[in-house]
């Protein structure tokens, strides 16, 4: 079930679009942004607010990767770049890090569903490589200091 | 060199409407609405400005296509910066949100369109909320909405957050993502400038396009055209990552060499290593050699090259680099953001990238480097849209120079530069 809040904030913002199927985008976002991953029935539920059939949100959540479909992420979700200037200063070296001291592996989440780690394509944070993203905050310079420094911050 | 496109960058403050109207900002804007939109348009042809998304378009021609008697019209700005390697707009949208307004404002007005919409990255979520901010507080000081000082011009402007696909960066793409659907480009023409944003006119611009805009308007088109090569003037981001000492963004005139950008405003490579290639304009673009290192960095003297200038993105390699595993990250790339649209495309990178894994890993077989010939060959010129021939591109320019280095790998079942395989 979407929250009032929800259908209040994808009400606004429909006022951006000339129709309302436009703002199925915007509308997931919303709905991930509390819930933190989409399900059949809150997509089912759009479709409705939004008066188009149900395969059209369906499609829309599965094409772009930053909608988690189904899949629950943990409350951290640590996505480190691996494209080649990350790559060029060690970016897989850091994530083979993270994979031991989270002790999971790529796409995995930890026992306690505080971490998620994926590895993802350019984040357009290319002079300060290499970086990670947790959620929505960019991590820049990284060393393994300072990524284990980040990571304990996040499991108090 | 004045900065024009960076000169808000590093001043505490920059993105606020204060800071900004505090360095003479909206000056351009108020100028703009007073000259008409056909003056407008030729002052951008004669400044000779070219689309800085990639493709090096004439802008003012651009926008000279937008038929005058169809309503509504859009403006669109092309914020979903992805090409990897690049993070030249980012910087203007975090840092400088009202230069880029402020272009948009002069953009929408001379092509005639009351609706403006920001594509950008869902990943930029910081650069997302400061526009948020910063369109808020351009229509509160009247620069945005009705009657915009008093000109009897109207425009609103939102922005669409992408969500993770890069194609969306194409423009057709793009215009079927803010409508709501996948993001899978158009089939083209009709142009965007005829069958734009639900079927109107609509023009797509980069923003670094855009935030050239108001200097334009502001200091001529002639001192614009004097900046750099006749044929491709301006000032020009460029974005500079990999093995140099200082990586960053740096504006320097259009058609400077990519051996001063590396070696004087990068500060030359890291550890005093050899260079042993560079990608000049996002990984689309077919690599160059220490050789080609003289080519100044303009649309036509790196298509002349060999490559392009696409985003303006350098990526510096090393001697320590293996070019087999930076092609098969950069293939991996395109695989994982081809649309699947359409079959040479969505097969063929797919097809491309396990070849270019196992030749990495050591599991090379005889004739692998010529199928990888093949497969290039094979969807060249035969996919929907240039994210497939960008891939080619790409391997293409990595086959040419160190075509030995993956023999090396099929043959000797190891890598010809750290000895080992995977992540030197």
């Amino acid at each position: 079930m979407l929250s009032d809040k929800v259908k209040e904030d994808i009400k606004r913002v429909l006022n951006n679009y000339a129709n309302k199927r436009s703002a199925c985008m915007a509308a997931l976002q919303i709905i991930q942004g509390v819930k933190g991953h989409l399900t059949d029935e809150d997509m089912r539920e759009l479709a409705q607010l939004l008066e188009v059939n149900n395969v059209r949100i369906q499609e829309v959540g599965a094409f772009y990767s930053m909608y988690n479909v189904a899949h629950p992420v943990g409350k951290h979700h640590i996505q480190v770049c691996a494209n080649l200037p990350c790559s060029l200063l060690g970016a897989e070296h850091l994530v083979n890090f993270i994979e031991r001291i989270l002790d999971i592996k790529v796409n995995g989440t930890t026992p306690d569903k505080k971490f998620t780690l994926s590895t993802v394509e350019c984040l357009g944070s290319c002079a300060t490589a290499p970086m990670m993203q947790i959620n929505d905050t960019y991590y820049e310079n990284l060393t393994e200091e300072k990524v284990r420094d980040i990571l304990n911050s996040l499991k108090k | 060199m004045e900065t024009v496109l960076l000169k808000n960058l590093n001043r505490p403050g920059g993105h606020t409407i204060e800071s900004y109207l505090g360095g003479g900002g909206y000056a351009a804007a108020k100028e703009a609405l007073r000259m008409g939109p056909d003056h407008i348009i030729q002052m951008v042809k004669d400044s000779g400005l070219r689309g800085r998304g990639g493709a090096g378009f004439p802008t003012g021609l651009k926008w000279s296509f937008i038929p005058k008697e169809v309503f509504p019209k859009y403006l669109c700005c092309n914020a979903d910066e992805g090409e990897p390697g690049t993070f030249k707009d980012r910087g203007i949208i975090e840092y400088d949100p009202h230069l880029l307004i402020e272009g948009m404002i002069i953009a929408s007005y001379a092509i005639g369109a009351n609706s403006a919409c920001i594509y950008i990255r869902g990943e930029f979520v910081f650069g997302a909320e400061r526009l948020d901010e910063a369109i808020k507080e351009a229509y509160q000081k009247g620069f945005l909405g009705k009657n915009i000082l008093g000109s009897q011009f109207s425009l609103d402007m939102f922005v669409h957050r992408g969500f993770g696909a890069y194609i969306c960066g194409e423009e057709t793409a793009l215009l079927e993502s803010i409508e709501g659907f996948r993001g899978q480009p158009r089939k083209k023409p009709p142009f965007p400038a005829v069958w734009g944003l639900y079927g109107k006119p609509t023009v797509i611009n980069n923003v670094e396009t855009l935030s050239c805009i108001p200097s334009i308007i502001l200091k001529g088109p002639k001192w614009f055209a004097s900046i750099g090569p006749e044929k491709s003037p301006g000032p020009k981001l460029y974005c500079v990552s990999g093995h140099v000492n200082k990586p960053g963004l740096y504006e320097l005139p259009m058609g400077t060499t990519l051996r001063e950008i590396v070696y004087v405003h990068a500060g030359g490579m890291r550890g005093g290593r050899k260079l042993k290639a560079v990608i000049p304009g996002g990984v689309t673009a077919p690599l160059l050699t220490e050789k080609e290192l003289d080519t100044p960095m303009d649309f036509d003297s790196l298509a002349k090259a060999g490559s392009m200038l696409g985003s303006g993105a350098v990526i510096v390699m090393d001697e320590t680099t293996c070019i087999v595993r930076s092609a098969y990250i950069i293939n991996r790339f395109f695989s994982h953001e081809s649309c699947g649209k359409c079959t040479p495309c969505r097969d063929g990178t797919i097809w491309m990238t396990n070849v270019l894994k196992r030749v990495e890993y050591g599991e090379g077989r005889p004739g692998d480097v010529e199928l990888l010939e093949d497969l290039c060959a094979s969807i060249f010129g035969r996919t929907f849209c240039p994210l497939g021939d960008g891939a080619v591109m790409a391997l293409r320019g990595a086959l040419k120079n160190f075509r030995d280095e993956f023999v090396y790998h099929v043959e000797k079942k190891g890598c010809m530069v750290s000895g080992g395989f995977g992540p030197a």
